[in-house]
């Protein structure tokens, strides 16, 4: 080790902290992030670890839920409650994936400042990792899923390749932005007010409820546009990001709005390039609420500390 | 960002105040926002008006009481709080000290935690693989270090904390009283190094109680007192100003019993002089007085004195009786004086414990507990753990 000290001209930048608060600049905010990228991996591992730490089978786990998720699915939904829906497993899992990492990741994140208060107080580090952990964690689980659903399709020989499959990387876009800003204000606003949390919960049953994941979405379409005919309605539906996203997912794996042998509709019958029209706007929307929330976040980040 | 003689300051810190708002109990829910809306909290600063240059290189000791702000200062350097006025600026990485294995996580391995821990104080993965066998060799847990971390000892963790805390590479060190941990052989070295990271210049700001260690480890030193610069400058000169303020803030706690037949009214410290003093260098000479008066006539009182460490291990002790001084019937007022020639003491800070009791001891008239206390401070010239008066010569043979 040299006994030298480095000439100030080599040392590196200048890190300045005033009574502002403070202010995001995305840029290099990212490439510090990219720096950092290393804490981030490292907290994704240890929440994949730690949720499987002494249990025999470990992360198979991680593997084995979604397997078994499916049989269940394929085997109730076959036997015990069959309904006009072909491949019903199918129709709900494209969804729930979606759905589940969205809702796994605020889970995760609500608490993910809170939870880590004493690294926050004593160790200095872009906070937006923590969130990010979250949804890193979460996003381990959503791969692993979509690699089953994909086998098991590909397995009974369902027929997803096409078109369709172009709305899948948009829909995943779109969900990952919006995932990520919903997972920084949850996170940010918890460090205020613990009531986030519990708020969260009640708030996701609802949300569920309002996506279109259990039942099809084309029966929304149908019961609004073709029966009732209120277009208004309609809209107000698709206002809700989440059922764009999810339905997104849907097109792009479950692929045939009305297959034979449903007497409605399963999914909407709109035109691929509509609903990519639409989930486009639902991804470019989510990417401005993210830097939004990230904005937010970084602007309360500053006072974390003391909050705890 | 160049200092006023040319050296570069690696941290600067400019009319720095930090304000908190103190809850009386936290309101963290809406509910109780919404309820006591703009009434529980209240506003006190942490730090006021602080300046420091730090140049690179050098070692800043942060010295003060309880509560004084020391923490705050380095959770503002780095970075983990925002200040509420004043700008501080830093050049490199830091490296903040703060807890040790703040973030260790018990279900993981300790190898696992050291990547997990060795990350966020920024080393990179292929840093850590590098470091990886001398972080665990310091550490000392070799046989440990594939075992989940909930099964360590308290003191096996606080050594894979601070293994990992030292070999990180920062510009500049911050260390918040983590010396005070582990038995004496890994304190030891936790010193060889944070003295390692001297010579390498790197800057260290270090937090402690302890002003033996300013004294060996720091080029500079600010006391801070209720969130307030008292002091800045050299060790010696800043360690002296320290002792002085504990003194005036945690004197005598002195118990008191006996009879009163005999009572101390008051007592106090001086130099030979009989100037009034707290603190005294090593050699000095010291004055004990007491003025005592009697409230029954008593025959042959005995009064005695006894100086204790900060440890409260006994240091000297002795009494008037045995000093050819006695009263065979005390009336009235007496002032009584013990002269001690040179102190022996180095460094510390002692108490002295005054009382009056009859010859045989049966009976106690009056003891205060610690009724006074006065610091040693040792001059640079007399390291150890007694002065002896040396006289050097030399002659050309």
């Amino acid at each position: 080790m040299a006994a030298v000290p480095t000439p100030a001209s080599e040392l590196p930048e200048v890190a300045v902290h005033t009574s502002e608060p403070p202010r995001l600049h995305p840029i290099g905010r990212l490439r510090e992030l990219w720096g950092v990228r290393e804490i981030l991996g490292n907290l994704v591992r240890k929440e994949v670890k730690v949720k499987y730490t002494s249990s025999v089978l470990g992360a198979l786990w991680s593997l084995l839920n979604p397997i078994l998720y499916l049989a269940v699915f394929s085997l109730v939904f076959a036997l015990v409650l069959p309904n006009r829906i072909p491949h019903f497993a199918v129709y709900l899992l494209s969804g729930l994936i979606a759905w589940n990492l969205f809702a796994a990741t605020l889970g995760l994140a609500a608490r993910s400042v809170v939870d880590n208060a004493n690294l926050v107080t004593k160790v200095y580090f872009p906070r937006e990792i923590l969130p990010l952990a979250s949804f890193g964690a979460a996003s381990v689980d959503f791969v692993l899923q979509m690699v089953v659903l994909l086998a098991f399709m590909a397995a009974i020989r369902y027929p997803f390749l096409g078109w369709n499959l172009l709305l899948l990387p948009l829909s995943m876009l779109a969900l990952f932005a919006f995932t990520v800003a919903m997972a920084l204000w949850v996170a940010a606003l918890n460090v205020r007010y613990r009531d986030t949390q519990h708020l969260l919960n009640i708030g996701l049953t609802l949300w569920f409820w309002l996506t279109p994941v259990v039942y099809p979405s084309g029966f929304v379409w149908n019961k609004l546009l073709v029966e009732h005919d209120a277009p208004a309605l309609w809209n107000l539906f698709l206002a809700n990001p989440m059922a764009v996203i999810v339905m997104g997912f849907q097109r792009a794996l479950y692929v045939t709005p009305q297959p034979a042998g449903a007497t409605t509709p399963v999914l909407p019958p709109v035109s691929l390039a509509w609903l990519a029209m639409v989930v486009g706007a639902v991804a470019v929307g989510s990417i401005v609420l993210a830097v939004l929330a990230w904005r937010t976040f970084f602007h309360m980040s500053g006072d974390f500390a003391e909050e705890l | 960002m160049t200092a006023a003689d040319g050296m570069t300051a690696a941290v600067e810190i400019r009319g720095v105040g930090k304000r908190f708002k103190r809850y009386r109990e936290k309101p963290a829910t809406l509910k109780e926002r919404l309820i006591r809306f703009r009434q529980t909290s209240e506003e006190f600063w942490a730090l006021h008006d602080v300046t420091i240059d730090i140049a690179q290189g050098s070692t800043l000791g942060l010295i003060g009481p309880n509560g004084s702000g020391k923490t705050t200062l380095l959770k503002l350097i780095a970075g983990i709080l925002r200040p509420t006025e004043g700008t501080i600026s830093t050049r490199g990485r830091i490296a903040a000290l703060l807890a040790l294995g703040a973030g260790f996580h018990p279900e993981l391995t300790g190898r696992e935690n050291v990547y997990l821990n060795a990350s966020i104080l920024g080393l990179s993965r292929a840093e850590t693989d590098r470091l990886f066998d001398a972080i665990v060799e310091f550490a000392e847990l070799q046989e440990f270090i594939d075992t989940q971390v909930k099964f360590y000892s308290s003191g096996m963790y606080v050594r894979l904390g601070f293994a990992v805390a030292v070999h990180v590479d920062p510009a500049i060190l911050l260390v918040d009283e983590v010396l005070a941990v582990g038995d004496i052989a890994f304190q030891r070295k936790c010193l060889d190094k944070v003295e390692a990271f001297q010579r390498e210049g790197r800057t260290i700001v270090f937090v402690t109680h302890a002003p033996d260690l300013v004294m060996r480890i720091c080029d500079q030193v600010v006391l801070l007192d209720h969130g307030r610069i008292r002091a800045q400058g050299p060790p010696q000169q800043v360690v002296r100003d320290f002792r002085l303020l504990m003194t005036r803030t945690d004197l005598a706690y002195g118990a008191e019993e006996g009879t009163k037949e005999v009572e101390i009214v008051s007592a106090d410290v001086f130099g030979s002089n009989g100037e009034a003093r707290e603190w005294f260098e090593p050699g000095d000479g010291m004055v004990i007085q007491l003025d005592l008066k009697a409230n029954t006539p008593v025959e042959g009182p005995v009064v005695s004195f006894a100086i204790h460490d900060d440890q409260n291990q006994f240091v000297f002790g002795t009494n008037s009786d045995w000093r050819g001084v006695t009263w065979p019937l005390f009336e009235g007022k007496h002032r009584v004086q013990f002269v001690l020639g040179g102190l022996p003491m180095v460094d510390g800070r002692f108490y002295v414990t005054l009382g009056v009791h009859s010859r045989d001891a049966r009976t106690v008239y009056h003891t205060m507990q610690q009724a006074l206390a006065f610091d040693v401070v040792r001059g640079p010239e007399n390291t150890g753990a007694v002065n002896i008066p040396v006289e050097c010569r030399s002659e050309r043979l």
